[in-house]
């Protein structure tokens, strides 16, 4: 291996699919931006595929420096083996410091590939990325055991420092009106070749209705919903923030919803990223089955409820007046968020 | 006496604990509920080899020991004591008898469907006017030829309308008593033989229990099991082994109930505590694990000696009156603990005490233990 | 056809803690399981067996108790087994520890190599594709339904909003999600035919590998510092106007980048 100290930069790996570029990119511009700045270093972008040099402009409104395209038929469609040829010659060729990559099912499959064959290493589902001052080492953090532990990674003695990242946790940066970047057309032998399996069939999932103990999101029901029809008030909220149902005890008991959807000591036990409760008291049995989740949110219009002990965010109001506000404003911000990605 | 399980009883205990939690535990509150008889769970305790544990692969059983046999039915029962019984009074008191005193045309024919072919046992033995006292069987067998025919009843038969196969005691010889009783293999389907309407019952509730009549019922000659007169010793000796069955049943009820404690007294707050922080709670659970734990060692040591060859009978007693007196001890001290909660159905604890209450009344009440200890205690 | 399954004994949970004073997992009294998804993986193997006809060999490195898992694999139906387990192997992340599973790969036949995406307790999903590079084969993650086909295996591989059929000429190597089928139970008499089995196990002189890429020597990434995660804090909690209680709670979403 060549000197380590000839590998500099942040490099982010751009997954694109039908030619547009996953959300996890631009996150990753922004915190290769604040990451290239303590290093007083650029930031590349690697932008393999096919017909793709349209997206350059973006991303340079979000932060790039450069983007290396690698325009290719044979990356029209994500295959592990020619990307990993792509990637892999633009590691060798421009030698960078630090590669990211999103940890999703493409960046989780490419990136292990690529850093086996550079012989590197690869910290994956990273949460928390920063440069340790002394070293200039770029120390990766990422939950293990479930997200009960956290562990820090450093890889000292080769390059590039490789980690995947997990969707939704770094920050985009605002756009740079009318920012460009310069754009190498770096061309990859042997791309086509690499296409050693077949894929004969791309089908798009019809989202199924996930178990609540599977869901990312729920937003879960109870007595205090009044009725069964109320309901579907919530699952508009569950729908708009593409979440689960969920419910307590005390509204499968009424019949108003199905005891899948029970949660608790004689439901299930869940643990998603976000648990919205309307409605719900929060007796010591229901709390036994949701108090794992990442972020609580309670709305109950008895203030003393016990639900609000184990909320992050409670509320102390009308389910029936503050749901309806909650999706409006949800709405409202993800049009806006809509308008500003590129 | 040693009884830590070896690695392979111990995976085995954790193969019936995961096949009890995510098989069977999904069912209980509804078969009790609505009095089913879970065949969904028996045909998958049938795929898994569940269902012929202690017998010879040459049969279809599993090649296994009592001991194993008997784990399975405490974690069953851990979470279901219907489903605990049906595997008991299948294994113990149909499958045993065969495999222990058929011929071996008799086991051909019929093990491998019992062990592994789906076909269900049962025993046939109580009568109303027979239940402790087994001698006074009213059910005969006349021999006719090439046939026997049966006329009478048997009632409280466990998985009675449910079983394929059932191990039938009838008295041949009224004059001898109980010499005169001897042992057959009925088929359900046998001309004559019928079962009754399924008995509601306080507990395991899930498992049938029937009345078996027997209206000039033919069987072939062939299938009489033993010596004709032999029967009342193979029967005893059958609830012999069957009592270490009921016993894991029991124990298995108890340990359940203990978990659900344990659990539950670790959540429930009051006077803002866990009421497991206070010294009552700890002492009650104290007690309750040690009795559970000494109720095991008796189940264990009956098992093994079943399979070292040893008389058991005596061990299998005093299993079966301790740890079914415990059953009732835990499940009880259970209720009590969960307060309210554990007099609602919503919660399992009062399920198993309802189960619990068999287990000190079938496959000889306590008191038929305690004759036997005595006996053996007192004898010269 | 030769079928390796890569299996590895995980603590079957995901409630565990560190030890405060020396920073490692307390794994006591935790009882160990095959990872979930490379049990899904081992009972697509047994399927492909019961179809066409297959020798499964289970292969974990591991402590000397990894041996626990493989029984269960036997029991389960799985013809062989090997334990890879080495002090030199200790200390290894995923680039030492799949290159030491492709060494052992290199000497057990295989026409396919099936492994779990990723496992409970480090959650990296790297091991599968590196066994693959290391091994100069073609790799199918995320694999949600499998079936072979003469000599090619087609696969259903999952993205987060698609799915590829791929088909990959053998031999290739295959991650499986949990999702992939539900894992037969093992056989009380099966157990004990496991036990009666003998299980190869290969220590550091058994493999044809780089001293400098196994174990802790051989691993690029080096465990920093690691640590609990912090206890929830007290939530806040607001009365107002439903309009502003609505703003307030997109403003905390937006906060935890939830939106």
């Amino acid at each position: 291996m060549s000197n380590i100290n000839d590998y500099k930069g942040v490099f982010v790996f751009v997954q694109q699919v039908d030619g547009t570029a996953a959300g996890v990119a631009y996150e990753l511009l922004g915190k290769g931006r604040e990451l290239a700045g303590k290093l007083n270093a650029e930031v590349t972008v690697v932008l393999p595929g096919y017909k793709v040099g349209g997206l350059a402009a973006a991303l340079a409104r979000y932060g790039a420096d450069r983007v290396i395209l690698v325009d290719d038929p044979a990356l029209e469609t994500y295959m592990t083996e020619p990307y990993t040829r792509a990637l892999t010659a633009v590691v060798n060729e421009f030698k960078p410091g630090i590669l990211l990559c999103g940890a999703t099912s493409i960046g989780r499959d490419l990136a292990p590939r690529v850093s086996a064959r550079v012989r590197t290493g690869l910290t994956a589902d990273c949460t928390a990325l920063e440069i340790q001052e002394e070293t200039g080492d770029l120390l990766m953090t990422r939950p293990a055991f479930g997200g009960n532990v956290m562990a820090t990674i450093v890889c000292r003695e080769r390059r590039p420092q490789m980690a995947t990242v997990r969707p939704g946790v770094m920050r985009r940066l605002e756009p740079r009106a009318g920012a460009s970047c310069p754009v190498v057309d770096f061309k990859v032998a042997g791309l086509a070749e690499g296409r050693n399996v077949e894929i004969l069939e791309i089908s798009k999932k019809v989202s199924a209705k996930l178990d609540i103990q599977e869901a990312k999101v729920l937003v879960a029901g109870g007595r205090g919903l009044g009725g069964p029809e109320n309901f579907r008030l919530l699952e508009k909220l569950a729908e708009v923030l593409g979440g689960t149902l969920a419910s307590s005890r005390a509204c499968v008991d009424a019949g108003w919803c199905d005891k899948e959807l029970q949660v608790g000591q004689t439901g299930k036990t869940v643990r998603p990223n976000l648990y919205i409760a309307c409605g719900i008291s929060g007796a010591i049995q229901h709390l036994a089955g949701m108090e794992e989740a990442e972020v609580i949110i309670a709305v109950n219009k008895d203030a003393g409820a016990p639900i609000f002990e184990v909320a992050d965010y409670g509320v102390v109001g009308d389910v029936h007046k503050i749901v309806p506000q909650f999706i409006e404003q949800i709405k409202a911000a993800q049009a806006a968020k809509e308008q500003q990605d590129p | 006496m040693d009884f830590e399980l070896t690695p392979q009883e111990a995976m085995a205990r954790q193969l019936f604990r995961d096949f009890a939690e995510a098989e069977v535990k999904p069912l209980a509150a509804e078969i009790d509920e609505a009095e089913r008889f879970p065949r969904e769970s028996v045909e998958k305790m049938f795929r898994y080899g569940i269902m012929g544990i202690p017998y010879g692969q040459e049969y279809g059983g599993q090649g296994c020991d009592t001991i194993t046999y008997i784990l399975a039915v405490e974690e069953l029962s851990r979470v279901c004591g219907a489903t605990g019984v049906i595997l008991s009074a299948h294994t113990s008191l149909c499958c045993d008898p065969i495999n222990k005193y058929g011929t071996p045309e008799q086991k051909a024919k019929y093990l491998p469907g019992l062990l592994k072919g789906g076909v269900l046992g049962a025993f046939g033995l109580t009568e109303p006017g027979a239940g402790t006292d087994a001698a006074g069987q009213q059910t005969k067998a006349v021999l006719a030829g090439d046939q026997y025919i049966l006329n009478g009843s048997k009632i409280f038969i466990t998985n009675g309308g449910e079983a394929g196969v059932y191990v039938i005691l009838a008295m041949t010889d009224k004059a001898r008593g109980a010499k005169g009783i001897s042992a057959f293999i009925v088929e359900a389907g046998a001309p004559g033989f019928s079962s009754g309407k399924k008995e509601l019952k306080l507990g395991i509730r899930g498992s049938a229990t029937t009345e078996l009549i027997f209206e000039n019922c033919v069987i072939p000659k062939e299938n009489l099991l033993g010596a004709e007169g032999k029967g009342f010793g193979l029967a005893m000796r059958t609830l012999d082994g069957g009592r270490i069955g009921i016993a894991a049943q029991a124990l298995g009820i108890a340990q359940g109930a203990l978990d659900e404690a344990v659990a539950y007294v670790k959540e429930r707050k009051q006077f803002g505590k866990p009421i497991a922080a206070f010294q009552n709670t700890q002492f009650v659970l104290a007690d309750l694990h040690t009795r559970v734990q000494a109720a095991r060692f008796l189940v264990y040591s009956a098992a093994k000696a079943k399979d070292r060859g040893e008389p058991f009978a005596v061990k299998a007693a005093m299993a079966k009156l301790f740890a079914s007196e415990t059953a009732m001890r835990v499940t009880d001290r259970a209720v009590q603990l969960f307060g309210g909660y554990g007099y609602m159905r919503e919660y399992p604890v009062e399920r198993m005490m309802r189960d619990a209450k068999i287990t000190e009344i079938y496959e000889g009440t306590s008191e038929v233990q305690r004759m036997v200890i005595a006996a053996s205690l007192l004898k010269d | 056809m030769k079928i390796v399954v890569c299996i590895k004994q995980v603590p079957n949970t995901n409630k565990v803690k560190l030890d405060p004073a020396t920073g490692t997992l307390l794994r006591k009294g935790i009882p160990s399981i095959i990872n979930p998804d490379d049990k899904a993986g081992l009972e697509a193997a047994l399927r492909l067996k019961d179809r066409h006809g297959a020798q499964v060999t289970a292969l974990s490195m591991g402590p000397p108790q990894a041996e626990a898992a493989l029984r269960e694999a036997l029991a389960m139906g799985a013809d062989e087994a090997v334990l890879l387990t080495d002090r030199a192997f200790g200390g290894a992340d995923t680039w030492a520890t799949s290159s030491t599973l492709a060494a052992a790969l290199k000497r057990l036949e295989h026409d396919l190599i099936i492994t779990g995406r990723q496992a409970i307790d480090g959650d990296t999903a790297q091991v599968g594709p590196q066994i693959a590079e290391h091994l100069g084969l073609p790799n199918i993650s995320y694999a949600e339904e499998l079936r072979l086909e003469s000599d090619h295996i087609v696969v259903k591989r999952q993205y987060e909003d698609r799915c590829h059929v791929i088909k990959a000429k053998l031999p290739c190597l295959v991650t499986a999600l949990a999702e992939l089928n539900k894992p037969r139970y093992m056989t009380p008499g099966g157990i004990f035919t496991a036990y009666a089995k003998p299980i190869r196990v290969w220590g550091r002189a058994d493999l044809d590998v780089d001293e400098a890429d196994i174990g802790l020597n051989g691993s690029p990434t080096r465990v920093f510092k690691s640590f609990d995660k912090q206890a929830r804090g007290t939530g806040s909690k607001v009365e107002m106007d439903p309009q502003a209680a609505a703003a307030w709670l997109v403003e905390r979403l937006q906060e935890k980048f939830i939106l």
